[in-house]
């Protein structure tokens, strides 16, 4: 009963692992850009919720509707006037960019919030908890964080594929000189896709913050987190992402069961294990 | 006849290296009009000018009266210049018929919509929520050539639809023309292969090495001089 529970923990800290990986993933599959300043993104979110939070006296979850709007507005900005100015033939411009982004991101936070560490009061959500039999329980919480996840990744993928925002999306990721010629401002979709992705890192921010401590240095490492769940997935595939997140989320439960330093190497060595038998991940992107 | 597009003295490069010199044409409203020319003569070049996809001097291009020259190819869509681009260049990742509702989504009202399109050529319509690349080499001009018509162009340019394509499949294409144009669309058709291009259009330039070293009636052009214009002999 106790791996059943470190199995199920496992599973709803993969929906907060997929919130840092869809992000992530929209953005590589519209533009080719990898965003390197992708997880000190999500600590800025956290922070900003941390401010609105205070400032507001919302809950956490109440301040997205503030923070979710804002960071698309930044994403947008940031594409527009930046990094599209990186993007190009040569994939290493955007790479150092967004590298640079990333160090001025986690000073920047260090400078105005000290490097002590954090966290947003849910209140009384936190520890309640919904027991399946006399020895196993789940937390709301982290239930609420999967189904989140859940659906964020349903909202996505019918927005891919079920609306004209969707077609651009694609269509631009497929050929984004051939987009011009049908009318779509191929640099416009660029803003729009970052400004989705940021307000997606605004969910898995404020989740971040509520489930445990954050501090400014944490971003590389959720960066890490969404890259391994985007390639264990599949590149390219939404629901893919999702199982990526859980693999990813039940390893590191699995080693942490066997002794609690083995918590951060279970989950990587699950990912070199896929990438070596695997490498296009479990669904990948299907091509004619 | 008036004038829609008209081009005077247009230089065109790609870096260092020039493309186009001094190319002067005219295409008038509802006029249909073949470029011909040999591999490298400058002819797509000169089609992605006018649908924005190179550089050139603000008024070295006019139309409808207005400079566009260098204008992004997504605003000249809105003004009515669609281009087909050569090897389609259909999104692969969209199904037939999301490729021709792209068409549609930035372009004029008019009246091409996707039953039309589906008119006129039937065989789409049965594909609809086929991927592009299922379909074979005809089936995609036409898709190609649907997703321009979405946008309602007052200007079609077409680069070298029967490339690639069996000759069959090439007069099928072609029969539908006069439906194109129907409506009073101007019609720009770049060609290598001259008969075609000929029997299609009202007049015809030829291009060579960049330079135009021919402007004719399509019907009463000879042979002899074309060939000459054509090959530089």
């Amino acid at each position: 009963m106790d791996w059943l529970n470190s199995i199920l923990q496992g599973v709803l800290v993969g929906g907060l692992y997929t919130m840092f990986a869809a992000g992530l993933s929209l953005i590589f599959g519209v533009m080719r850009l990898v965003n390197i300043a992708h997880g000190d993104l999500v600590v800025m979110a956290a922070y900003l919720a941390l401010v609105v939070t205070q400032a507001l006296g919302m809950s956490p979850l109440a301040s997205l509707l503030v923070i979710a709007p804002l960071m698309a507005v930044i994403g947008y900005g940031l594409q527009r006037w930046l990094l599209n100015r990186t993007l190009g033939d040569d994939l290493l411009p955007p790479l150092l960019v967004t590298f640079g982004l990333s160090v001025i991101i986690q000073n920047g936070l260090l400078e105005v919030f000290s490097p002590d560490s954090r966290k947003l009061q849910a209140g009384a959500i936190e520890t309640a908890t919904i027991p399946l039999t006399p020895d196993l329980s789940i937390g709301v919480l982290p239930l609420v964080q999967f189904l989140v996840a859940v659906a964020m990744i349903g909202s996505l993928q019918a927005l891919f594929y079920r609306t004209a925002w969707g077609r651009a999306f694609r269509a631009t990721s497929d050929d984004q000189s051939t987009v011009q010629l049908v009318g779509v401002d191929n640099r416009h979709v660029f803003g729009l896709a970052m400004g989705l992705s940021l307000a997606v890192v605004s969910v898995a921010g404020v989740f971040l913050a509520v489930r445990a401590n954050f501090d400014p240095s944490m971003g590389p490492a959720r960066l890490i987190f969404g890259f391994e769940a985007v390639i264990i997935g599949g590149l390219g595939n939404l629901w893919g992402t999702l199982a990526g997140g859980v693999v990813l989320g039940v390893a590191q439960a699995i080693g942490a069961k066997i002794d609690p330093g083995w918590q951060l190497l279970a989950g990587h060595l699950a990912f070199l294990i896929v990438l070596a038998v695997r490498p296009e991940g479990f669904f990948p992107k299907v091509q004619a | 006849m008036r004038d829609l597009l008209s081009i005077s003295r247009l230089d065109a490069f790609y870096g260092d290296f020039q493309a186009l010199f001094d190319v002067s044409l005219r295409v008038g409203e509802g006029e249909v009009v073949a470029i011909v020319g040999s591999n490298g003569a400058g002819k797509s070049t000169l089609l992605k000018s006018i649908a924005g996809q190179i550089a050139t001097r603000r008024d070295a291009i006019t139309f409808d009266s207005e400079p566009i020259g260098g204008e992004r190819a997504n605003l000249l869509l809105k003004r009515g210049i669609s281009l087909v681009p050569e090897g389609r260049r259909l999104f692969p990742s969209l199904s037939v018929e999301e490729n021709l509702l792209i068409g549609a989504e930035h372009g004029r009202k008019g009246p091409w919509t996707l039953a039309r399109v589906y008119d006129l050529f039937p065989v789409l319509a049965e594909r609809r929520n086929q991927r592009s690349t299922s379909l074979s080499g005809g089936q995609q001009q036409m898709v190609a050539i649907g997703r321009a018509l979405m946008s309602n162009p007052r200007l079609l340019l077409c680069d070298e639809i029967s490339l690639g394509l069996a000759p069959i499949i090439v007069r099928e294409i072609y029969a539908r023309l006069p439906q194109i144009t129907g409506d009073g669309m101007s019609l720009v058709i770049v060609e290598q292969d001259i008969v075609q291009a000929l029997a299609a259009s009202a007049r015809v330039y030829c291009l060579q090495e960049g330079r135009i070293t021919l402007e004719g009636d399509s019907q009463s052009v000879s042979r002899e001089t074309l060939a000459a214009a054509y090959f530089g002999v």
